[in-house]
């Protein structure tokens, strides 16, 4: 049995997730490296475990979150949806009523995370399948129309109703990431400030990466295994052929609308916990561009696998501070030298207001583009790009990279 | 020869409750018309427990559309059609395949980016429970139920010869696979009624021959009943116990392979066709 590894002699072992050594291996190294990572011991990466990286690399776990949602309504169902953000900014309010400080500027329960940040998701997804038999019945480019008609509802309700969101300029703040059992004075676990976890002094940087981590990985468990039983299984019937798969005895309607459930459920508790990790937030947070940046996602990652989505979350959400790094770096470059180089760069970055730059970083308006526009432009281009030339996205690569490994030098 | 295992018998066996009916099928008089185009004239005709019954017609007489009819995806205008003495009308499509009737498509209709292992699994659907939050958390009943069904489907591709393709997405096979791997997916229903939409159409004589066996053995030994719809003369006068023959959405003859070989309109309005073309 030795030399054949893909013989199984039990189906409960062929149907595992990590279903090989290679994969088992490979998780584990993936993961012991994340757990060290706030420890800055990892050779080459050890900048990661500097604050901001470990804030954007929490950022990336709480994304990871709603794009899995999203990749059950998208990728696996087959459904598009520009409301995704909605739903998200739904959890975000229903964590703030329930988890605030009663004593708060706005309403608050002071109910402890282990209601409100479930209650998120219940309720976002309460919202998904009662808005769900306006979307089940329309296709397509007419889903994304109704979908998108979410966001500026959302938009509206989100901005008037003061009590409850703090209104369109101050926005309001959301419960931190704590533990309690009750309403006790201090928290069980309190994640959202310094101290030793066994003996072990942490910031609380690092206490809330572990946190988001841990729940980001139970997200992508549940929405794996989904994804491998019946309902994951007539989610895809469906995004390959509808009127088949009823035939087949899939309930179309029924099944989109549990499409539509968990996707948003997904996206409540994302919204909560981003709310929760960011502390104040305003209604302007839950736009279109955050529906936009979440399609991405799924599309660049590949539509339809939990690896993609990692992957393309990572990329997604870093991908801004890339280009911003690289935005500081050529602006340096065009200062200090005086070479080719920097006169090559000038032309893609302004350095004053006279100057003309594709990318524009100086306070005020003039030509070129800011930062975030720049971003913008690179979803939507990578989007394009992804659609037309590798609907499997990032994922598509990485196993055609990995079948090109595989059969070289013949290791069969 | 075909393996066929213990225990798609024994399913059969379970399946073989009352038989307080008629007939298994019973098409009464159904006309169904798009637009003023009559796809469907008045046809009737009934199926029984374990019969091969074949429909025969030139391209457009309405085949594609009785079977449409019968799982409820069109409505005819008129007439009825029973499913063991009940009506299917008002029926939703997928209730017709918890009902008992499975189907094979014209033109295949597999689910492209999932693997022969995951489209078989889904046509076991509506002999499965578990709902998103047991599958979510891979819940003990759930687990069970996944491993059981991984095992019945296993013996379906066992006994359709597809091992080698188990998984690969079906996208990627051959045509002649994908028929199998359809003929595969319908028989996961545990169906009492199989649809097979000219299932040789566009295979070599040795692929035909393959379907045939297949075809054969499930009404044999599975004991389900089979309407099969089909231009291959040769093959449904061999195989088929009765056979239907339509033309512009009319039946013209129904009976026994001999008997409606001999029927001079069967002659005329198809036979006649063959030799006009030939
Ligand atoms: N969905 C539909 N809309 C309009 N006309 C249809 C539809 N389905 C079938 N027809 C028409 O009904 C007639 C019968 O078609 P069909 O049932 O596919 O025949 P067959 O399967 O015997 O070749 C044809 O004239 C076809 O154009
Ligand atoms: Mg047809």
């Amino acid at each position: 049995m030795r030399g054949r590894p893909l013989l199984y002699t039990r189906y409960e072992a062929d149907q595992a997730i990590l279903n090989t050594v290679t994969k088992k291996v490979m998780v584990l190294i993936f993961l012991s490296a994340l757990l060290l990572i706030p420890f800055q011991v990892l050779p080459g990466l050890d900048f990661l475990g500097e604050n901001d990286w470990l804030r954007l690399l929490s950022t990336v776990a709480i994304f990871i979150i709603g794009a899995l949602g999203l990749n059950i309504l998208l990728g696996l169902a087959g459904q598009v949806s520009l409301g995704h953000a909605f739903f998200m900014g739904v959890g975000a309010y229903v964590a703030a009523v329930l988890g605030s400080d009663p004593e708060g500027l706005r309403l608050g329960f002071g109910l402890p995370m282990w209601i409100w940040l479930p209650a998120a998701g219940v309720v976002a997804a309460g919202i998904g399948v009662a808005f769900g038999p306006a979307a089940v019945r329309v296709r397509g480019l007419y889903l994304a129309f109704v979908t998108l008609g979410l966001v500026f509802v959302g938009d509206y309700v989100f901005r008037n109703l003061i009590s409850v969101t703090g209104g369109a300029e101050v926005g309001r703040t959301f419960p931190p990431l704590e533990f309690r059992l009750w309403k006790e004075d201090t928290p069980l676990i309190d994640f959202a400030s310094d101290g030793a976890w066994f003996g072990i002094e942490l910031t609380s940087e690092a206490k809330t990466f572990y946190f988001v981590l841990a729940v980001a990985i139970l997200f992508m468990l549940l929405a794996k295994n989904l994804q491998r039983t019946r309902v994951g299984r007539a989610f895809q019937a469906i995004r390959d052929r509808d009127i088949a798969a009823e035939i087949m005895g899939v309930d179309e309607v029924s099944f989109k609308l549990r499409a539509f459930g968990i996707s948003s459920f997904y996206a409540g508790v994302s919204g909560a916990l981003l709310a929760s990790f960011v502390g104040t937030v305003i209604p302007a947070r839950w736009d279109l561009f955050l529906s936009i940046q979440f399609i991405a996602i799924v599309l660049i990652g590949g539509a339809g696998t939990v690896a993609g989505v990692v992957l393309g979350t990572a990329f997604v959400t870093l991908l801004p501070r890339l280009v911003q790094d690289a935005t500081l770096w050529m602006e340096d470059v065009v200062e200090t030298g005086d070479n080719l180089l920097a006169t090559l760069l000038d032309l893609v970055v302004a350095t004053e207001s006279t100057d003309f730059g594709l990318i524009n970083t100086l306070p005020g308006v003039g030509p070129g583009l800011s930062v975030f526009q720049l971003n913008q432009v690179i979803y939507g281009l990578l989007i394009i790009l992804f659609l037309i030339f590798e609907p499997l996205g990032l994922f598509g690569i990485w196993i055609r990279i990995r079948n090109y490994w595989k059969g070289w030098p013949f290791t069969y | 020869m075909a393996v066929v295992s213990g225990r798609l018998l024994k399913r059969r066996a379970k399946r073989s409750g009352s038989t307080d009916y008629d007939h298994l099928l019973d098409v009464k008089d159904v006309h169904l018309a798009f637009k003023g185009v009559k796809a469907i004239d008045g046809v009737s005709f009934h199926v029984d427990d374990g019969e091969l019954f074949a429909i025969i017609g030139p391209n457009g007489s309405g085949k594609t559309s009785l079977f449409n009819s019968i799982n409820q995806v069109y409505k005819p205008q008129k007439g009825d059609i029973l499913w063991k003495g009940d009506s299917l009308s008002g029926l939703k499509p997928n209730k017709t395949a918890e009902l008992g009737i499975a189907r094979t498509f014209q033109n295949i209709a597999l689910y492209p980016h999932m693997t022969v292992v995951e489209n078989l699994l889904t046509g076991r659907h509506v002999r499965m429970e578990a709902g998103w939050l047991a599958g979510s958390i891979w819940w003990g009943k759930a687990k069970a139920e996944e491993i059981e069904n991984r095992g019945i489907v296993e013996d379906i591709i066992d006994f359709l010869e597809i091992e080698q393709w188990r998984k690969y997405p079906v996208g990627l096979l051959p045509y002649g696979i994908q028929k199998r791997v359809e003929l595969g997916r319908a028989l996961a229903m545990d169906p009492e009624l199989l649809l097979l939409d000219e299932p040789v159409a566009g295979m070599n004589l040795e692929e035909t021959e393959d379907m045939a066996r297949f075809i054969l053995d499930i009404q044999d030994e599975l004991g389900i009943a089979i309407i099969l719809v089909e231009h291959d003369m040769g093959l449904v006068m061999d195989i088929a116990d009765r056979i239907l023959v339509v033309d512009f959405g009319k039946p013209i003859a129904t009976g026994l392979p001999a008997e409606v070989q001999r029927n001079p309109n069967v002659i005329k309005a198809y036979l006649g066709e063959e030799l006009e073309t030939a």
